[in-house]
């Protein structure tokens, strides 16, 4: 279970202090997937770079079951166990999929290991396994292995912030189900998805829509979504691809 | 019997993945001696009598075939220069491995120059593996100063791959190949220097007949105070392709000097160079982070896989 207790995020680029996070507390309970909504810019994907240690807030405190890992740094929260899928995912010239996939798992991941991870995320391993997690894969392709590198971990928390960002629609529509067998065999653990999708929105068991850097609104699926529908924060795959 | 001390022993598994006598043709040089040769039917290795170094003369149509010539210098203060000519004879295939390790446990400086001489016969193809490493706690410099050479014929194919990871304080590193109608030449440096070491690295590349062509690429990574200097020259003289890209990155107090040059001297001559510089980034060590390692590991990592 993780727990946001009135965290603030400042960025004073300018002496401005601008404040991103405005006292946001919230409960992710384990074996539920959460999903973060809301308008552009409106501080979503802060919060997911906050709970993965890549910010550190001003003021709050970050809980992972109980122990509170507000000035932990990232690595200390990953072997905790929290996940972060990237926006945009990072390329690496010479390191292959398999070797990142190892890197996640945290162990000597057998092939057949690392082809289950990437059988989950709809890649076919033998295509991809020694292949380089460089700019010769697209953005979907990317997509789904940064996907894969979380699965690996097998986190008590994983984050993807806006796993449908720059992919095309059919990888999408695949992604869609790759979270909802997720959310299937989710036990012992959470899901905390960045999303605009309704799609998504869809399999949430919880919505929370943030905006100007507070909570707007948060409670479950069957409360929320029927305030969200047409509005920008849920924005139907079609729409949004073109 | 091929005798060898344990630092022999080390430093030939470092430069050639050696852990035994090799099969096949090899010439084994330790502190400036051969300590074992062996030719076989199709690969002839015969001294040189005028200066040091050997002959390598593999017969036409030989297949599947290698070489090893490894050189280890353990002895402090030895300095020599060692021409080494190889003749591959029409449509053989073979592999070349070639390399030097140096460990200096003295004040005085070790230096091993290596002129490697290549003539490949039409339709033949080379493959060759160079590693150059260095060890040892002395204050004595390890020095090493490649001089490589290739003259290709007709539709020949050479392969290179030249690693230097470690332990290497100074290099000078020459090469040059001249590539006659439809042969091919395909270069892969890895390079890692770091202390206070230099490393300098000319290519100059001709493609004097049609259809031939050359992809020279180098990877490197300078750590602490060292330098590097990647000058990678390929003149287009016929219908040709050339391509030659420096890929680097910095670290600490590292500095790097990259001069790709193109020369077109054929209105059908095709050529390409890039180059980029820069030091990892942030973005890669904190992805790696959130997947368990410590920056330092990441580093490592990082690093590792841009080599491979």
């Amino acid at each position: 279970m993780l727990e946001l207790q009135n965290i603030s995020f400042q960025v004073s680029d300018d002496g401005s202090g601008k404040e991103i996070i405005r006292d946001v507390s919230l409960t992710v309970p384990d074996n539920e997937l959460i999903v973060i909504t809301g308008p552009n810019g409106g501080g979503k994907s802060t919060l997911a770079r906050l709970i993965a240690g890549i910010e550190k807030p001003t003021a709050g405190r970050i809980l992972l079951d109980g122990e509170d890992i507000t000035d932990k740094s990232v690595t200390d929260r990953a072997k905790l166990g929290v996940a972060f899928a990237f926006q945009q995912p990072v390329r690496f010239k010479g390191i292959r999929v398999v070797d990142l996939l190892r890197l996640a798992s945290g162990k000597k991941l057998s092939v057949a290991g690392a082809c289950e991870y990437l059988s989950a995320v709809g890649l076919c391993a033998n295509d991809y396994l020694e292949r380089e997690v460089n700019a010769s894969l697209s953005g979907g392709e990317l997509k789904r292995i940064e996907i894969a590198t979380v699965l690996a971990r097998g986190a008590r928390l994983s984050v993807f912030d806006e796993p449908e960002a720059g992919i095309d629609l059919w990888s999408f529509q695949n992604l869609i189900e790759v979270f909802k067998n997720l959310r299937k065999r989710i036990v012992n653990s959470s899901l905390l998805i960045i999303s605009h999708q309704e799609r998504i929105l869809n399999i949430a068991d919880e919505i929370v829509v943030i905006s100007a850097g507070q909570v707007e609104r948060q409670g479950s699926r069957a409360e929320v979504l029927p305030t969200l529908t047409g509005t920008r924060a849920a924005v139907k795959g079609c729409r949004k691809a073109q | 019997m091929i005798k060898l001390d344990e630092i022999q022993k080390r430093l030939l598994r470092e430069v050639a993945d050696l852990h035994q006598v090799p099969e096949g043709a090899y010439n084994i040089r330790s502190n400036s001696a051969a300590v074992g040769r062996q030719s076989t039917a199709n690969i002839e290795i015969t001294p040189k009598t005028d200066v040091a170094g050997i002959d390598i003369r593999v017969r036409p149509g030989t297949k599947n075939e290698s070489v090893h010539i490894p050189v280890v210098m353990t002895q402090s203060g030895l300095k020599e220069v060692v021409y080494n000519d190889f003749y591959i004879g029409e449509g053989a295939d073979v592999l070349i491995v070639a390399g030097c390790g140096i460990d200096n446990c003295g004040t005085a400086d070790s230096e091993h120059d290596g002129v490697h001489r290549f003539f490949v016969g039409k339709n033949a193809k080379t493959r060759y593996v160079e590693k150059h490493y260095g060890s040892g706690s002395g204050t004595g410099k390890r020095i090493l100063n490649p001089g490589t050479e290739v003259y290709q014929d007709e539709n020949s194919v050479v392969e290179m791959e030249m690693v230097q990871i470690k332990g290497v304080d100074d290099t000078v590193r020459t090469t040059t190949a001249e590539l006659a109608a439809g042969a091919k030449l395909v270069v892969r440096e890895r390079l890692m220097t770091h202390g206070e070491q230099n490393a300098v690295s000319t290519y100059v590349v001709s493609l004097n007949g049609d259809g031939a062509s050359a992809d020279v690429v180098s990877r490197s990574v300078a750590r602490d105070k060292s330098y590097q200097k990647f000058d990678a020259k390929i003149v287009g003289n016929a219908a040709c392709s050339g391509h030659t890209e420096c890929d680097s990155i910095i670290m600490d107090k590292g500095r790097i000097l990259a001069v790709p040059g193109l020369e077109a001297n054929n209105v059908d001559a095709a050529l390409v160079h890039e180059a980029a510089i820069g030091k990892i980034a942030g973005e890669q060590i904190v992805k790696l982070m959130t997947l368990g390692l410590t920056e330092a590991e990441a580093e490592e990592q990082i690093i590792n896989g841009f080599l491979r």
